[in-house]
This record gives structure tokens, C-alpha cells and sequence, in this order.
């Protein structure tokens, strides 16, 4: 099938030992092992979430990020202090990696007092200015023109900042990416715009394939539309991710233009608790890309390339284990908001504010 | 697209006599003006729009400051509302402190989801860390016989979506003031010029640093008979049926809001207790509107007052303000339907 196709040339035989940096030196293994253990981090975090969902001490909607995993570690190893980073709603490993405490991201997704944003926003709508996490976002596309409106005020004001800019292939057909996108390649000619558009391909928006989305299934390419240079990274193979960040990071910081990277990958779970993926998609189709989860690969990688045992591998993912549940722990424990805070943060002035 | 009436349809309304001392200006000159001054004031201060660089905007509001101040800070974008509105709350959202132009408000709604779910909700879901001080000044209302998009006044769906600020200036030192104060401001405000007003209505306008707070309302003519509760364009159609009023004897106060939100409740509560009768006007149609709530918030709190109903004269709730001359002003609300229904409220 087409997406088997597609991410198949895509397929990295880079190893981990292959993996380069900014400065052309190969990624120490520390650095590497620092990842790996931030990724276990994020998946054990994602399935404490979908069982606390399940527990019902997590509401509403829930949208987990496990299989992709290598997308966001990659990319977001290349951020640097006031750098920013904007994606959609699956939001949860952005905040994460940027440096949010497991416990205040959990207990936002309880809805918690102790939460990011004081249990305001819950999964989907995570904040943490303070890191550089500007917002995961519910409206598919929505975000989009924000982001490259950050990366012109970042030139403006003469800061060196990038903004990494997640969408999905969902969004990549709504109206508020095709007009952010225009400008970005249009501000960036000036050298205005320096915008990493990153694409995160699932291969699906919620059920429908990108094949029945479009009838132009190169979704790197319609950056072309924009005079937004691009390439296509596998996004399941966490060296790759890497050094393509590190490049393509720099490379924007450095010409303030916009750049954008589709990174192909795939969604090892549901759209969302409560989705039925057996309708839209086969289990072949899971097994195969199971096959070659990403974290999967990377241990098969360290391992290969002796960088780690299958011992030490354990004993960073009981360490990730344990932040996690702390974590839970924290969600737990954690009060409910103050009634009072639903006023709060309406206006600077607090003009009315909502009485 | 329209221009603006090159040619005043009414005569401009008399100022009192210190008014008059002070320059004249119109309303365009004042907006032009003071966006002038503070872009030169404040370096974070930047325009986009579509047209309003070279060609100085559709009604040239933003004539000569692309001379001055630059590409980077006056830009031309593409036909985009969502990417103007959406860009622009990223320069917000990094130090800026972008003043958007819509051409028209007709054009706004594919912008919406930019401003009712991104603008509007920064400051709450970001725990307060983030802010959005963003201006989009939007020319609106009827009565240049723009028909279906170039007419419409929606501003109801702004006051509606909290989070967001809405002013609509009914006077040229009111442009200056509440402008000066939006931009000043750390929270989105939609700042709203009725199109008719650009070149008909002059008036003076205090130099210097005239600021109008936010939330302010204005009593633009007194009275104790009657209240007359309105904003934007109406103000001068208002002020036009009071003065008939008072030919016949009658004392009518006029309210112009300024802002319709924050809403000065305090104002229009007090000036309906003080006269016992209230008449709401606006130019948008009726259900629902700015008109719908200030009625509201008056039978509310100054029911005991009343000596009859709260009334409104507002437009017709038909899907659009039609070209045919005769047909649009059928729809539009002027001096005449307002003292026709002042008299009504006078005798009740």
C-alpha cells in the first residue's frame, strides 16, 4: 500500500553510531542514553494517562502520542533556551521534552489545581511559556499562523530563536496552514521567518488515511506551493530524526527562513480513547509499523552498537518508571482548582472578569 | 470593494464652544494620527494589513506610515484573514504589539477561530504567563451601499466572546483616545470605525497623551426626560432625534458607550434610573445584539426606576443590508426611526 511505499524509501539503515551533531561530531552514547530514557519516559507517561482514562480519573478527551515518540525527542534535542515550540493537541511528550514536570503535566490531565495551567486546559491545551512550550492546540490548523507570527517577532526584536512548528497531515489541509505557511515563505525571504514547520505524518487525521484526504499525497512537497524548502525524514528512527534536526535547526536559526521536515511516522494506538481503529485501518498495517516502534529501534540500536546492554536499558526504563508514577502520584494527591480560579486570567485588569 | 463617501451625506453634528477652539480634525485624520504617534513612540508597534504599505490602506487609515517606519513594521500581506489575525497573535504573543487592519468586517469571519478560540483564550489557558496585546481596527456598518460585505456590523459576536475587548468611538477625540488606549493595552481589542464616519464627522481632538480608558462611557448630550443608550454612528443620528426632541419640549440624554466591552454599566444604569426611560439603538440587527444586552442589564438593575419598557430600535433581522438604496434605508436606523420611537417612549 501507498503509506508502506512511502515510508519505505524513507527507511533509514543510519545507525545510531552514524548519528552527527550540530558540529559534525557523532552524538556521544550519554546523550544518546539521555534520550532513550526520555522517550520510555514519554510512553510510560502515555499509558499511565490512557489507564488513569480508564480509571476515569482523566476526562474528556485524550489523545496520546505513543509510536511517535522519535518525532518530537528528535526535533526538540535541537531547541535552545528562547526557542519556541507550538503543536496540535497531542501535546503531552512536547511538554515533556521541553522541560514541564511529569507531575504538572499529569495533574493537568486530572484537572488538578497543581496542574500547568491550574487544570484550565487539560490534555489537549497544555501551556508552559516559561519553557517555551506556547501551547498545544484543539482546533486542527488553528495554530499554525500563530507560530509563524512568533518566529517574525523573534527576528524583529533580533533574537535568534526558531520556532518548531508541529501540525499533523490533518492539518496540512486546512486553510490556516496554506495562509501561514504563504507568509512564512514570504517573511522568510527577508529573512524574517525563521519557522521549522515539522509535520507530523500518522498516516491518518483521526480515521481518514492521507491517501483519502488528498490527491497530492507528498505533503512535504506542497511547501513547494510557498517557496519553503523541505525534505522527508523516518520518523520512527530516532537517529535520523536527530540529525536531521540538528541540520535543519541550525540551518534556520542561522537564515531566519522557514524550513519544513516531514516526518514520517505512525500512531501505535488509538486516535483517541474511545476510537475504534480497526475500522480505518488493518491490523497488519499496526503490526508491521509496531514492528519498528521507535523505541524498539533505538535499543536494538544502542545494543548493536554497544553503547548499552539490555541491563542498563532496563534500568533507565525502571527510572522512567518511577518518574512516571511519581507523577501519577502527584495527579492524585493533588487538590482540586480553587472555584475562585475560574475568574482568574480573564483580562490584565481583571475588567470583567467573567461575574 | 467600496470606497469611502468621498462627500458627507449629513452635515456633521455642532460642537460645543471649547470644542470648537481646538483643531479639527476627521475621524480618519484622527486615527491616522494617533497610530502615527504611537508607532513613533513604540518600537513594538507594528501594522499589517492587506494594502495598508503602499497603497495606505482601502480607506488609507495607514497613508504615509510605510515612508516612515519600514517593511518590517508596516506590512503588506496577501488576501489572509486568518494568517493577519493568526500572525499577529504571534507577534503578540513575542513582544509585539501588532495593530491588524480588516478591511472590512464582512471579511472577518474566516479570521473567527483565530480570535474568538486563539486571541480570546491566551491569557486563561496559559496560566497567565502569556498575554495578547493585539488591535484589529475594522472599519463597519452600512449606509455607502456596500450590500452583502461591505456592510455588517457584528460586533454583538465580539462583545460575546469573552476574553476580548470592543470599542467603537463615535467622535474623532474619542478615536484618538480609546485607540491610544487599545494599543496600550495588554489584552485584544477589536477597535471598530464606522466607515461612515471616516470623512463626515469632524470634531477637536486634545493633542497630546489623550487617553479614553477602556470601559468608559460618555454622556454626549444630557438630559432628564429619557435615556438614549447607543455607540458608534448611531451616537450622531441619536443626538440628531434628541435635539428634535427638545424642539418639542423634551429632555433627552444620550449615552454613547465607547466600549461595548467592557460594557460601563455603571453609566448607563445611572443615566436610566436618573430619566425612568430608556431607548437602545444600534445599527445591527436586533436579536441578540449589543442593544439586546444593555436592555437587559437595564431592566435588571433599574426596573424599579422604569416609568415603561426598555425599547429598542435596531436593524432588521434579514440576512444582509441590500444594495438598492431605498431597500438599505429601509434596514438602516436613523435620526428618524429614533425619534419616532422616542416619541413613543415619551408618551408612555
Amino acid at each position: 500500500m501507498a503509506t508502506t511505499e512511502r515510508r519505505g524509501k524513507q527507511r533509514s539503515d543510519t545507525d545510531v553510531a552514524g548519528v552527527v551533531d550540530r558540529n559534525g561530531s557523532r552524538v556521544d552514547d550519554a546523550t544518546l542514553l539521555d534520550l532513550y530514557r526520555k522517550m520510555t519516559e514519554v510512553r510510560l507517561f502515555e499509558e499511565a494517562a490512557q489507564r488513569g482514562f480508564r480509571q476515569g480519573k482523566i476526562g474528556g478527551y485524550l489523545h496520546v502520542y505513543s509510536g511517535q515518540e522519535a518525532v518530537a525527542t528528535g526535533f526538540l534535542a535541537a531547541h535552545r533556551e528562547g526557542d519556541k515550540a507550538i503543536t496540535a493537541y497531542r501535546d503531552h511528550a512536547h511538554a515533556l521534552l521541553l522541560g514541564s514536570e511529569p507531575g504538572a503535566v499529569m495533574a493537568e490531565l486530572y484537572g488538578r489545581g497543581t496542574g500547568l495551567v491550574k487544570g484550565k486546559g487539560g490534555s489537549m491545551h497544555l501551556f508552559d511559556a516559561a519553557n517555551g512550550m506556547m501551547g498545544g492546540y484543539g482546533i486542527v490548523g488553528g495554530h499554525i499562523p500563530l507560530g509563524v507570527g512568533m518566529a517574525y517577532g523573534m527576528r524583529y526584536r533580533g533574537e535568534p530563536g526558531v520556532v518548531q512548528l508541529y501540525l499533523g497531515d490533518g492539518a496540512i489541509h486546512n486553510g490556516a496552514f496554506h495562509e501561514a505557511a504563504n507568509l512564512a515563505g514570504l517573511w522568510g525571504r527577508d529573512g524574517l521567518n525563521p519557522t521549522l514547520f515539522i509535520i507530523e505524518n500518522n498516516q491518518y487525521g483521526m480515521g481518514t488515511s492521507v491517501e483519502r484526504a488528498t490527491a497530492m499525497t507528498d505533503l512535504a512537497a506542497k511547501f513547494d506551493s510557498y517557496g519553503i524548502a523541505h525534505e522527508k525524514v523516518d520518523g520512527m528512527d530516532l537517529g535520523a530524526v536527530l540529525a536531521c534536526a540538528h541540520r535543519v535547526v541550525d540551518q534556520v536559526r542561522e537564515t531566519g527562513r522557514p524550513y519544513a521536515v516531514e516526518a514520517l511516522t505512525y500512531r501505535i494506538v488509538p486516535h483517541g480513547a474511545g476510537d475504534f481503529f480497526e475500522k480505518y485501518r488493518t491490523k497488519e498495517e499496526v503490526r508491521e509499523w509496531r514492528e519498528r516502534d521507535p523505541i524498539g529501534l533505538l535499543e536494538r540500536r544502542l545494543i548493536e552498537s554497544g553503547a548499552a546492554d539490555e541491563e542498563r536499558l532496563g534500568a533507565i526504563r525502571a527510572e522512567s518508571k518511577r518518574a512516571v508514577e511519581a507523577a501519577v502520584r502527584f495527579a492524585d494527591e493533588s487538590p482540586d482548582p480553587a472555584i475562585e480560579e475560574l475568574y482568574t486570567d480573564v483580562y490584565a485588569d481583571e475588567v470583567g472578569s467573567g461575574r | 470593494m467600496v470606497q469611502a463617501p468621498e462627500r458627507p451625506a449629513v452635515a456633521r453634528p455642532a460642537g460645543d464652544a471649547e470644542a470648537d477652539e481646538a483643531p479639527q480634525r476627521s475621524f480618519i485624520e484622527a486615527i491616522h494620527d494617533t497610530l502615527h504617534e504611537e508607532m513613533r513612540a513604540d518600537e513594538r508597534i507594528v501594522v499589517l494589513g492587506e494594502d495598508v504599505g503602499r497603497r495606505g490602506g482601502v480607506f488609507r487609515v495607514t497613508e504615509g506610515l510605510l515612508a516612515e517606519f519600514g517593511e518590517g513594521r508596516v506590512i503588506d500581506t496577501p488576501l489572509a484573514e486568518s494568517g493577519i489575525i493568526g500572525s499577529a497573535i504571534g507577534m503578540a504573543l513575542n513582544g509585539l504589539r501588532p495593530v491588524a487592519e480588516i478591511q472590512f468586517l464582512d471579511f472577518i469571519h474566516s479570521a473567527m477561530d483565530q480570535l474568538m478560540n486563539e486571541a480570546a483564550r491566551l491569557r486563561y489557558r496559559s496560566n497567565n504567563d502569556v498575554c495578547c496585546p493585539l488591535v484589529v481596527r475594522v472599519p463597519f456598518g452600512g449606509g455607502v451601499h456596500g450590500a452583502l460585505y461591505h456592510s455588517q456590523s457584528i460586533e454583538a459576536v465580539f462583545v460575546h466572546t469573552p476574553g476580548l475587548k470592543v470599542v467603537a468611538p463615535a467622535t474623532p477625540a474619542d478615536a484618538r483616545g480609546l485607540l491610544r488606549a487599545a494599543i496600550r493595552d495588554d489584552d485584544p481589542v477589536l477597535f471598530l470605525e464606522h466607515k461612515r464616519m471616516y470623512r463626515l464627522i469632524k470634531g477637536s481632538v486634545p493633542p497630546g497623551p489623550h487617553e479614553v480608558p477602556l470601559g468608559r462611557a460618555r454622556v454626549a448630550r444630557e438630559g432628564s426626560d429619557a435615556t438614549i443608550v447607543t455607540y458608534g454612528f448611531m451616537v450622531h443620528e441619536a443626538e440628531k432625534a434628541a435635539a428634535a426632541a427638545a424642539e418639542r419640549g423634551a429632555s433627552v440624554e444620550v449615552i454613547d458607550l465607547r466600549s461595548l466591552k467592557p460594557l460601563d454599566e455603571a453609566a448607563v444604569i445611572a443615566s436610566a434610573k436618573k430619566t425612568g426611560k430608556a431607548l437602545v439603538v444600534a445599527e445591527a440587527n436586533r436579536p441578540c445584539s449589543v442593544a439586546s444586552e444593555v436592555a437587559a442589564l437595564i431592566a435588571e438593575e433599574a426596573f424599579a426606576y422604569l416609568d415603561a419598557p426598555v425599547m429598542r430600535v435596531a436593524g432588521p433581522d434579514v440576512p444582509a443590508m441590500p444594495f438598492s438604496p431605498p431597500l438599505e434605508k429601509a434596514f438602516l436606523v436613523d435620526a428618524e426611526k429614533i425619534g419616532a420611537a422616542l416619541g413613543r417612549l415619551l408618551a408612555y
